[in-house]
């Protein structure tokens, strides 16, 4: 517990980003019409993939002589890779059909 | 130097997230917003190319060319009724990414520094429960799994046991690797189990609020590496994601505990 409560005192600046954040996510979105929320996830599943600036260091730092960190590495890179480009591009075609739609109403 | 230009980098691709996220909530800038987000990211990802130390560059290039080849082909040929599996496999794989960073960090971290330990076991018990979750999502709006009943106290008991683990290796004072699978498998068992009962038409609740989920991971990964981007990013994606589940599940007329904690089978009834 102690040891819990250090660490946050001595990051305390990623705390405050953190909660800050928790705000700024909330309110960007609040006024979402119900026509885009599913391109609405599909583009933030795609921020998620943030995770790949972490796999990119992890597998960067990685030992060359380390085979099993290696591959854990590489595998890390690429499925980050996946969710990252598919997340993008899927979005990108749901918004494509979304243009269309307001021309037949 | 590099250092700075690499914090300033992260910090317009923070700025690039927000304004993208907020232009995607518009019906007019959405097209526009999902770019400006693209930018943010890719800023992001140059960024950390120039990350001081950075060895294996050809395996991360080629791990990348691989990852978009495969991205860009699913997403391009993809059936438009079949968009929303593909979402739930990409946010998977993000998770499964997030895991198996926490994985390979694992090694290298101090087993007596219980704060970064306690935030990468989470990276690794979150991460793998959006992996297994997204995956059976994705198998339900398929059609491949069947909607299955199964006792919602069950899952709770395995993510008991999870936790549990997970604080038991913190405090054990030594590197416990097999202990660590263990934990991982729990949680992939405990994703399975989660959104096993929850019935096929509820799914893109379900895969909205695994996309949260996975915006945790990456923000708790962040925090492992002092690293703004992955906190901000990650955050915006959970609390930004964690509203959404509330919305859609508005939209369509049910309550988020009444999908999660009520088995399908009665949950029309009570409805």
């Amino acid at each position: 517990m102690e040891a819990i409560i250090e660490y946050i005192s001595s990051n305390q600046q990623e705390f405050y980003v953190f909660i800050l954040a928790i705000f700024v996510g909330i309110e960007v979105i609040s006024k979402v019409p119900t026509v885009l929320h599913t391109p609405l996830m599909s583009g933030s599943n795609a921020l998620s993939g943030v995770v790949i600036v972490g796999s990119i260091i992890v597998l960067g730092k990685t030992d060359p002589a380390n085979y099993l960190a290696l591959s854990l590495g590489f595998l890390a890179v690429l499925l980050a890779t996946l969710n990252v480009v598919g997340g993008f591009a899927v979005t990108n075609r749901m918004l494509e059909m979304f243009k269309k739609k307001p021309g037949k109403k | 130097m590099i250092l700075q230009i690499i914090d300033i980098c992260y910090l317009v691709a923070v700025v690039l997230f927000i304004l993208g996220i907020k232009m995607m909530s518009h019906p007019d800038s959405a097209r526009r917003g999902n770019g400006i987000a693209l930018s943010g990211m890719l800023l992001a990802i140059i960024a950390s190319f120039l990350t001081p130390g950075l060895d294996n560059l050809i395996l991360i290039i080629i791990a990348m060319a691989l990852g978009t080849i495969g991205g860009l082909y699913s997403a391009k040929t993809v059936q438009m009724t079949a968009m929303p599996q593909l979402v739930s496999f990409f946010n998977g794989m993000g998770g499964a990414a997030a895991a198996l960073i926490g994985l390979v960090e694992y090694g290298d971290l101090p087993v007596d520094d219980i704060g970064k330990g306690s935030v990468l076991m989470a990276s690794l018990v979150i991460g793998s429960v959006s992996f297994s979750g997204s995956m059976i999502a994705m198998g339900k709006l398929q059609g491949v799994i069947k909607d299955i009943r199964i006792n919602k106290i069950l899952g709770f008991l395995v993510l008991a046991a999870a936790v549990g683990l997970a604080i038991y290796v913190l405090n054990s004072g030594e590197p416990q690797p097999i202990l660590v699978y263990l934990l991982i498998f729990l949680s992939l068992i405990y994703g399975l189990l989660f959104v096993y009962p929850i019935g096929g038409a509820d799914m893109p609740v379900v895969i909205s609020l695994l996309n949260a989920l996975t915006g945790v991971t990456a923000a708790t990964t962040g925090l492992l590496y002092d690293n703004k981007v992955m906190l901000m990013g990650g955050i915006l994606v959970g609390s930004a994601g964690l509203l959404l589940t509330l919305l859609m599940a508005k939209a369509m007329n049910r309550s988020v505990s009444n999908i999660l904690f009520t088995s399908f089978g009665t949950a029309s009834g009570a409805a």
